[in-house]
C-alpha cells in the first residue's frame, strides 16, 4: 500500500488547537521519498503542526518538537521508550498528545 | 527499538519511563510505586490519625481527581481509618470554573464523598469575574491565591474537619521554590517546602503528592481512565509563575531529577539569624481574626480595595499610600465574616453522597 493510517487523538487541553476534535484519522505516505523509510513520529508531528493545527502553533511544538509539558504516548507507551521522534509509525498505531500544562 | 520488560516485575511489558528514577516499568508496577511512594510519605511524616476528618481540596483538575483516587484507594488498603470530605471552591469564572466543578460533582458519585461547594461570592460578595473588571489581568491571581487559601480554611472550618490535603505535585513546589528565590522572598521560601504546615490558629494543611511528578499523576490518569476537567484557567496566562512553569519544564527536558533536586535544595536552604530576627511574627487579623503577618490580613486588606474602589490598594506601595491618604474605612463597608478555628459541631449539615 502506499499510504498507512494512524489514530491520534488530543488531550489535556490541546483538542482545542485542533479544531476541538479529540480524535483525528491521519494518512501518510508509507514510504517517504526523501529517506527511503516510512514516516516516523517527528514526521508526523511536522504534519500534524502544517495540516491540522488551527491556531497558536507554539502551544504544541517548540524547537521542532512538542512543547516540553506535552505527553506522547504510541499505542498506550511512553514514546520515551520507543525512540521519541525516531519511532517509524505502522499502519493503525494509536498516538496519543497528552498536556499537562493547566490547572489541577 | 526492541520492547522491554518492566525492571521492576521483569515480567510485563515496559509501558512508561518514570522520570524520577529512569526505571521502564509496567502499567501495574507502575500503579503501585505510584501509590506507595505517596502511602510512604503519608506515613512517614505521620500526617493522620485514625478518626481524622480529611477535607480534599479539589477542583475537578487532573491533581485534586487523582488525589481523590488515591486517598481513598490507600484509606481503604491501609486502614487508615479517616473520613474523607471533598471541598470545592466556586471563584465565579464563568466558562472555567463552572464546567470543572461538574467534574467535581461527578467525582462525587465516582469517589462516593460528601461534597462543599463554598464561593467567593458568599464570603466575600465578589467572584473573579468582577475582581478582574476592576483590576485587570496582570494582578488578578494575587487576589485569587489570597481568597482561596482563606476559603479553604474557612470551609474546613464549617465542616468541622482535621486536615486539609491539596493535590500540589513536585513540579508545583520547585516551582514555588524558583518562584520565591527570583523574587527574593526569604519568609515564603522558608515554608514553601513544607509537607505539612500547621499554625495555632489555622487547620492543618498537607500536601501528600508533594514528591510525585505531574508527569505520572497525568499518567496515572489516563491509565486508570480517571475523569478530569483540563483547560487553562482563562485568567492566568500573564501570571508570574508561567516563566517559572516554563523554566522548569525546559529543566527537566534536560536532567528530569532537577524537579526533586530543587524541592531538596529549598528544604535545605537556611536563614541566618540576623535575617530571620528582621521577618514579622505572625498575629491575627484585627478585622476578621485569620492569621495574618500584619494588622489586617491579605484577603481583607484586597477586600477593602476592591469595595473603596482602589483595587490597586493590596498590591503596590502607590496604590497603598493613595488608599490610606482618602482616610480609615467607612464603618458600614463589606468585611469578611469572623473566623473560628472547628469547634467540635459542624455549622453545616453534610449530605452523603446518593
Amino acid at each position: 500500500m502506499t499510504t498507512i493510517s494512524v489514530k491520534v487523538e488530543f488531550s489535556g487541553g490541546l483538542e482545542l488547537l485542533f479544531s476541538n476534535q479529540r480524535t483525528h484519522t491521519v494518512e501518510l505516505p508509507a514510504i517517504i521519498s526523501e529517506t527511503s523509510k516510512g514516516p516516523d513520529l517527528q514526521y508526523l508531528i511536522e504534519y500534524l503542526r502544517d495540516n491540522l493545527l488551527k491556531e497558536r502553533v507554539e502551544l504544541f511544538v517548540e524547537n521542532n518538537t512538542v512543547r516540553p509539558g506535552i505527553l506522547v504516548l504510541v499505542n498506550d507507551t511512553d514514546w520515551e521508550l520507543e525512540g521519541e521522534g525516531e519511532y517509524v509509525l505502522k499502519n493503525n498505531d494509536e498516538i496519543v498528545f497528552i498536556s499537562t500544562l493547566h490547572g489541577g | 527499538m526492541a520492547p522491554r520488560t518492566c525492571t521492576l516485575c521483569e515480567n510485563a511489558k515496559a509501558m512508561l519511563k518514570r522520570p524520577k528514577t529512569g526505571q521502564q516499568i509496567c502499567r501495574d508496577c507502575f500503579f503501585y510505586v505510584f501509590e506507595t511512594e505517596v502511602h510512604n510519605t503519608i506515613t512517614q511524616a505521620k500526617l493522620f490519625q485514625a478518626g481524622d476528618k480529611v477535607a480534599i481540596g479539589a477542583s475537578g483538575g487532573k491533581d485534586s481527581t487523582v488525589l481523590a483516587h488515591v486517598m481513598k484507594t490507600l484509606n481503604e488498603r491501609y486502614n487508615y481509618g479517616l473520613e474523607l470530605f471533598l471541598l470545592s471552591i466556586d471563584e465565579g469564572i464563568t466558562g472555567y470554573r463552572d464546567d470543572s466543578l461538574e467534574t467535581v460533582k461527578r467525582n462525587q458519585q465516582q469517589y462516593d464523598m460528601p461534597l462543599k461547594i463554598l464561593s467567593y461570592d458568599e464570603l466575600y460578595g465578589w467572584t473573579m469575574d468582577a475582581i478582574v473588571s476592576q483590576v485587570g489581568r496582570k494582578n488578578n491571581c494575587t487576589f485569587c491565591g489570597v481568597f482561596r487559601r482563606q476559603a479553604l480554611d474557612r470551609g474546613a472550618a464549617m465542616l468541622n474537619v482535621d486536615h486539609i490535603v491539596t493535590g500540589h505535585n513536585a513540579d508545583d513546589i520547585a516551582e514555588t521554590v524558583l518562584m520565591n528565590i527570583m523574587r527574593g522572598d526569604i519568609a515564603r521560601l522558608g515554608r514553601c517546602t513544607a509537607l505539612c504546615t500547621q499554625g495555632e490558629d489555622t487547620i492543618k494543611r498537607s500536601k501528600p503528592f508533594k514528591y510525585a511528578y505531574e508527569k505520572e499523576i497525568v499518567m496515572y490518569a489516563y491509565f486508570k481512565k480517571l475523569d478530569y476537567f483540563s483547560t487553562e484557567c482563562i485568567y492566568s496566562p500573564d501570571a508570574y509563575r508561567g516563566h517559572a512553569r516554563v523554566f522548569l519544564k525546559e529543566l527537566e527536558a534536560a536532567r528530569p531529577s532537577a524537579i526533586i533536586d530543587i524541592i531538596h535544595s529549598g528544604e535545605t536552604f537556611e536563614v541566618r539569624e540576623e535575617v530571620k530576627a528582621t521577618q514579622r511574627l505572625q498575629q491575627t487579623c484585627k478585622r476578621c481574626g485569620y492569621i495574618s503577618s500584619n494588622d489586617l490580613c491579605k484577603a481583607c486588606t484586597l477586600l477593602e480595595g476592591l469595595e473603596r474602589g482602589m483595587a490597586k490598594s493590596g498590591i503596590t506601595d502607590r496604590g497603598r499610600k493613595q488608599l490610606e491618604a482618602q482616610g480609615p474605612a467607612p464603618d458600614n463597608l463589606r468585611t469578611i465574616p469572623p473566623f473560628q478555628l472547628p469547634s467540635g459541631n459542624p455549622s453545616i449539615a453534610i449530605e452523603a453522597a446518593p
